[in-house]
């Protein structure tokens, strides 16, 4: 069996991959990965916690995370379709209607 | 009675806003059809409350109490003889400021009929809570629709008007909120047991110097929502800018939420942070009255000068309230109803004017009696009522005020009569300007005198007033005893703690001197 | 028989209420039959209440009907209650009888007004009141009736709304009226509180027991006088009345002469025991009525409206009831206030008929030699002056002179010094109003000449009865000299009246001082007769010598002018200043103050919100490090 250690440290580098992904991305289609990215890293910590020490607790999560990722996706895509629609750019140095 | 009445007419209104969302909102005779059946229906469910209610019996009526969120939140509603006649108030002006804005509210007429009968379930709500969180849920509730009602239908300087007036008031309800949740723990700490039940509350003794705080901000909350002075200048605003019906509502209900909330909450909570300030708040309540009068005098539109004498008229029942004795109490409350009555009645008055002329200004008026003699008598009459003519209701609470009021101390009662001379000033000045004299502007001769809408929902005002000032029996008779009961427990729970604190069952004893149950 | 007497006032309520909610649907003469015929049905009953009342014995005074209970909140308890007894019985019977008859006049006077019916609403409403007024058991009720008739004085003075000046009497009436009922409400209060009832009876009875330390029952009754003095207009409340005289002429009469005006007076004598027990109190009505009575009739003295002088002249007569009451001749003041009823409304209706004859006109310098013009007039407008000017055999003498002798008896000297005063001038200006109007060269102005007539019958009729009365009225209440028991009207009166303490002065001096009355009213009316009949340039070239005097009383001493710089202009201005500078810059600029500060800070903080989602994530994830960081180290 692969150690859980192992496990752990790929969810980091997936992590930071999506972190670096984020802030290097310009376009909020591959953000939009990118943050998906960090949440399967969170996921693949909840199940190798969960496989070594049997908690069941940390799949239940893992259930939720799915749920809620599959719902944003389907929000936030939709987000993006509309923000194309209306501005025919999705860079996100362009978007700033929300500044203050 | 297994019929849940309060639940009834305070949600029957908010069934009719989700109803009326789901009806095209072309169709105007429908959705006030359905608004207004059903505003009649919750005024007719209401009645029965009074016929059910008995004054003698102790301790609130027709009670529903189930739990409901945990952590002491319960679901919890009753009336006594104080809040009766304001939640019959309220469901009696509902009707009638609906039948007002038939031709005032032109645009919308959808979401102002839904804003409207959500604004009932709120006061409504206010009056009847005995859980301290439901109140606070239904004493914000109130302030949505208002805030729209304002914002939306009102005139040139709405969005500052409601601003204000939302913003005032939620500072006020921001520090009740903070002083509810000290209550709160401080009754879990004592007792070990989760309540924002009233009457556990009533229950509790409080250090008196932590009294003065949750006091202030009980206090402040009412006092801005009455208003007091010098938190009045919300309400001039508020009262010009609104549409009609959102004045009458306002004047005649919202605030006297106000006054509830200092007989219901800060007066019995608080017993010695009341001994404590009742001179100063009495002194603001004299300010208001003399200060609303003389601003009253001179105001240059007729609404702005209705809400000052709103201002000088609560300072007077404020006054007798913070007498707390039986007679002035009781005044206060009747005078409550005569306030809601006569003022609103004029803020109809005013809106009937307005529909017509498109102007509140005192100055464009002139000779209106020769034009509209039957609005004149129907103005009159409105007139008469606030400025406590006997014969009408203003009198016989007025009268019952000042006799409180001076059997507590005679140089309040002395400065608080000249209302009578104020009040005669103003309104008769304003009447002057505005109905006689020759008829001043061109205009005027094509105005139309009230017609058959106008009068359906001005004579019932006007009966009750006549009814109320001269046979006031049937009301003072349920007001009474309810008043007499949370006046002898004002006092009896200040003088529990003043004369002897040892009374405290040990095992209640304030842990760090913050809280204990009596 | 006494029973029916709380039925007395619904008659005209009744008749009220239809005319307003129905009164557009009447015919005139429908309205005209329904108005009188209420008063009448009123008048009926409380001559049946009256006449029944003679058979009561004294001790059994008052009775009181409770009809329900009214207020009721803790300690304050009234009643719906309505007693009756001597005193009211005279009351009822004044404002029923001479109430009729100018509800009768007014058939004929308003006939071609327009507010026809609206009118007879008023003076049924007016009637109704006036009778709960008198009727009234207790004060909080009394006040009912009080703040009745003063609404319907508003309406009526206000009555041709669209004339400005008549809408500012009306409502100067009501605001002035005002102020004197602040202080009735605080002396039914101090009452209220002090024996906690505000019956008359158990007033009475709580000063019977000495439940009233002496200076509370001076406070209460000066409280008490002070809402007399605005309601019977004395000196310094006395200013609405003058300008009452815009209402119609009957309406004048009625209210502003014969029966609401006399409120304050009734009310003094229902409890004159208060006064009595007080003694300062007492004095001061004294004192103010004495004044009142020389003040008011040195204005008389220079006006040229007619009505304005009969309004002078009946505030200056309302001072003598008050002087009456003040002395302790309570049934003096009362008797003087039921003769005043009859020649004042009489002098009030004929002058309506000279103002109805000329087409409005009210000025005597436009009248003159009226006499053959007006052939049924001018008789009753002659008696009617020679009863107020004090003339031996007419009603006014015999109150007038009841009052005086009694002001002696008691020691008063300067009262009755200026009651005579005032007396002079009383037969001088009710005589130059005589000659001015009815005798001397016409100077009718040839539009009015031209529909000169004479009043209609029903206007005339109710004149020659006021006039019949004005004669005989006095012959009830005829002075001690006569005899023991001439004084019925002050016998009749005893159940509620205490009769004053004996007076020190003999047949001879009462005689004396009948003849000086008498000696003073026939120099009143010679010089009245030099100046204006005999000799028309002495008015003239009195005025050349002393014209600062002229100009002093003719405009009636400045008295509103002062009133309105010293307090009603810096009470408006002062409002005003107030209102810009307090309320609006200071309580809305802290608002607003705080409101703009709080904009400011968040303006300044929302530099940090660029919008750029990255920004927000740099600083979420520099956020969590730290976090992270805090939790690891």
């Amino acid at each position: 069996m692969i150690p859980p250690g192992y496990f752990f440290i790929l969810s980091v580098v997936l992590f930071s991959l999506g972190i670096i992904a984020f802030f290097l991305k310009r376009d909020l289609i591959t953000q939009f990965m990118a943050i998906e990215i960090m949440l399967n890293a969170a996921n693949l910590a909840f199940l190798a916690l969960a496989g070594s020490s049997n908690f069941l607790d940390a799949q239940v999560i893992v259930f939720f995370i799915i749920t809620v990722a599959a719902a944003e996706a389907a929000i936030g895509l939709a987000i993006v379709l509309l923000i194309f629609r209306k501005k025919k750019t999705i860079k996100t140095e362009t978007l700033n209607s929300m500044k203050g | 009675m297994n019929i849940p009445i309060l639940s009834l007419i305070t949600f029957l209104p908010l069934a009719g806003a989700l109803l009326l969302i789901f009806l095209p909102k072309e169709n105007k005779n429908l959705l006030y059809g359905i608004a207004l059946s059903l505003a009649v229906v919750v005024f007719l469910v209401s009645l029965s409350l009074y016929f059910g209610f008995d004054a003698q019996a102790d301790g609130p009526q027709f009670v529903e109490k189930t739990g409901w969120l945990g952590f002491g939140i319960q679901y919890h509603l009753g009336i006594d003889g104080i809040s009766l006649f304001l939640v019959l108030l309220t469901t009696l002006l509902m009707p009638i400021a609906l039948l007002s804005s038939w031709s005032y509210i032109q645009d919308r007429i959808k979401v102002y009929l839904i804003f409207m009968l959500i604004l009932e379930t709120g006061i409504i709500g206010v009056f009847i809570s005995l859980n301290m969180f439901l109140f606070y849920v239904f004493w914000e509730a109130t302030l949505i629709p208002m805030y729209f009602l304002i914002g939306i239908w009102g005139g040139k300087r709405r969005i500052y008007a409601t601003m204000k007036f939302v913003l005032f008031t939620m500072l006020g309800s921001l520090l009740m909120l903070v002083a509810i949740f000290v209550l709160y723990h401080l009754y879990y700490k004592a007792t070990g047991t989760y309540s924002l039940n009233i009457f556990d509350y009533y229950q509790m003794l409080l250090d008196p110097k932590l009294q003065t705080w949750l006091f202030l901000a009980f206090a402040l909350a009412f006092a801005i929502k009455v208003p007091m002075f010098p938190f009045h200048t919300w309400l001039p605003d508020a009262h010009v800018e609104a549409p009609t019906a959102g004045s009458v509502i306002l004047a005649a209900v919202l605030l006297k939420m106000g006054a509830y909330g200092f007989i219901r909450f800060a007066l019995p909570l608080f017993p010695n942070a009341v001994e404590t300030f009742l001179p100063v708040l009495s002194v603001l309540a004299i300010i208001g009255i003399i200060y609303g009068g003389l601003m009253a005098l001179i105001q240059k539109d007729i609404k702005s000068l209705v809400a000052y004498s709103s201002v000088s008229h609560m300072g007077l029942i404020m006054l007798a309230l913070f007498s707390l004795n039986v007679e002035g109490a009781t005044g206060a409350i009747y005078q409550m109803l005569n306030h809601g009555l006569s003022t609103g009645m004029l803020f109809l008055v005013v809106g009937i004017l307005y529909e017509r002329s498109h102007t509140r200004l005192i100055k464009d008026f002139g000779g209106l009696s020769k034009q509209m003699p039957v609005f004149s008598a129907f103005f009159l009459v409105a007139l008469l009522s606030s400025a406590g003519l006997p014969g009408l209701n203003g009198f016989v609470g007025e009268i019952t005020c000042f006799f409180g009021i001076f059997a507590a101390n005679k140089t309040f009662a002395i400065l608080s009569v000249s209302t009578v001379i104020l009040a005669a000033a103003y309104l008769l000045w304003m009447f002057e300007r505005v109905m006689h004299g020759p008829i001043t502007n061109e205009k005027i001769l094509s105005y139309k005198d009230v017609n058959k809408r106008e009068i359906v929902y001005l004579v019932p005002i006007v009966v009750l007033m006549f009814w109320m000032g001269l046979y006031p029996q049937p009301f003072l008779r349920k007001i009474e005893p309810s008043v007499a009961r949370a006046i002898a427990g004002i006092k009896s729970a200040t003088k529990v703690f003043v004369q002897k604190p040892e009374s405290v069952p040990a095992k209640f004893k304030i842990p760090e001197g913050s809280a204990g149950i009596r | 028989m006494t029973d029916v007497f709380w039925l007395i006032p619904f008659a005209p309520a009744l008749s009220s209420v239809v005319l307003v909610l129905f009164g557009s649907k009447l015919s005139k003469k429908w309205v005209s039959l329904q108005a009188c015929g209420a008063v009448f049905l009123s008048f009926v009953f409380a001559l049946v209440a009256f006449l029944g009342s003679l058979k009561i014995s004294p001790d059994n005074f008052p009775i009181v009907k409770t009809l329900f209970p009214w207020i009721g909140a803790g300690s304050f308890q009234a009643g719906f209650s309505f007693q009756f007894d001597p005193l009211s019985a005279v009351m009822v019977l004044v404002v029923t009888g001479v109430g009729f008859l100018i509800h009768l006049y007014s058939v004929g006077y308003m006939a071609h007004d327009t507010g026809y019916t609206r009118y007879f609403a008023y003076l049924n409403l007016f009637t109704f009141a006036m009778l709960i007024l008198v009727l009234a058991s207790n004060m909080v009720l009394m006040f009912v009736g009080w703040e009745g008739v003063g609404l319907c004085s508003y309406l009526l003075i206000g009555f041709w709304f669209e004339k400005p000046s008549a809408a500012a009497a009306g409502k100067k009436a009501f605001i002035v009226n005002r102020i004197g009922d602040m202080g009735f409400i605080l002396g039914l209060l101090f009452i209220f509180v002090a024996i906690g009832s505000s019956e008359f009876s158990a007033i009475n009875k709580a000063i019977g027991q000495g439940l009233f330390p002496q200076a509370l029952a001076t406070l209460i009754a000066i409280l008490l006088f002070v809402g007399a003095t605005g309601k019977s207009a004395q000196v310094p409340l006395y200013v609405w009345l003058p300008d009452a005289m815009e209402g119609p002429t009957p309406v004048s009469a009625l209210i502003h002469a014969a029966t609401m005006v006399t409120a304050g007076v009734y009310m003094v004598a229902r409890l004159n025991l208060l006064f009595t027990f007080s003694g300062t109190a007492a004095d001061i009505v004294a004192l103010v009525g004495a004044l009142t009575a020389v003040f008011a009739a040195t204005m008389a003295l220079t006006q040229n409206d007619i009505k304005r002088v009969l309004a002078y002249s009946t505030i200056s007569q309302l001072g003598y009831m008050f002087i009456g009451c003040g002395v302790g001749a309570y049934a003096a003041g009362v008797f003087h206030l039921y003769t005043h009823a009859f020649f004042k409304s009489l002098l009030f209706l004929s002058a309506g008929s000279v103002i109805h004859a000329l087409s409005g006109q009210q000025d005597m310098r436009k009248m003159g030699g009226l006499r053959k013009y007006l052939p049924r007039t001018f008789p009753p407008f002659l008696i009617g002056a020679i009863a107020i000017s004090g003339i031996p055999f007419l009603s006014g003498f015999f109150s007038k002179d009841a009052i005086l002798t009694e002001a002696f008896a008691q020691g008063r000297y300067f009262v009755w010094a200026l009651g005579l005063a005032g007396a002079v001038m009383t037969a001088f200006y009710m005589f130059r109003l005589i000659f001015l109007t009815f005798y001397g060269e016409e100077r009718i102005e040839p539009e009015a000449k031209h529909h000169l007539h004479e009043s209609p019958k029903v206007m005339t009729v109710p004149l020659a009865i006021l006039a019949v009365f004005s004669i005989i009225a006095g012959y009830i209440g005829l002075p001690a000299v006569l005899g023991e028991k001439a004084d019925l009207f002050k016998r009749f009166l005893e159940p509620v009246i205490k009769p004053p303490a004996e007076g020190h002065i003999g047949a001879g001096t009462e005689w004396l001082l009948m003849l000086v009355s008498v000696a003073v009213a026939a120099v009143g009316i010679s010089v009245a007769y030099l100046f204006y009949l005999k000799n028309p340039r002495i008015p003239h070239a009195l005025v050349a010598r002393l014209p600062w005097l002229y100009k002093l009383l003719y405009n009636k001493y400045f008295v509103d002018e002062i009133y309105g710089a010293v307090i009603v202009n810096p009470l408006v201005k002062g409002s005003d200043w107030v209102y810009g500078h307090f309320d609006l810059k200071v309580i809305d600029g802290a608002l607003d103050g705080s409101a703009a500060a709080a904009g400011f800070f968040g303006k300044a903080l929302s530099v940090l919100q660029t919008g750029f989602v990255k920004d927000y994530a740099l600083v979420f994830l520099l956020g969590a490090v730290i976090f992270i960081g805090v939790l690891l180290f």
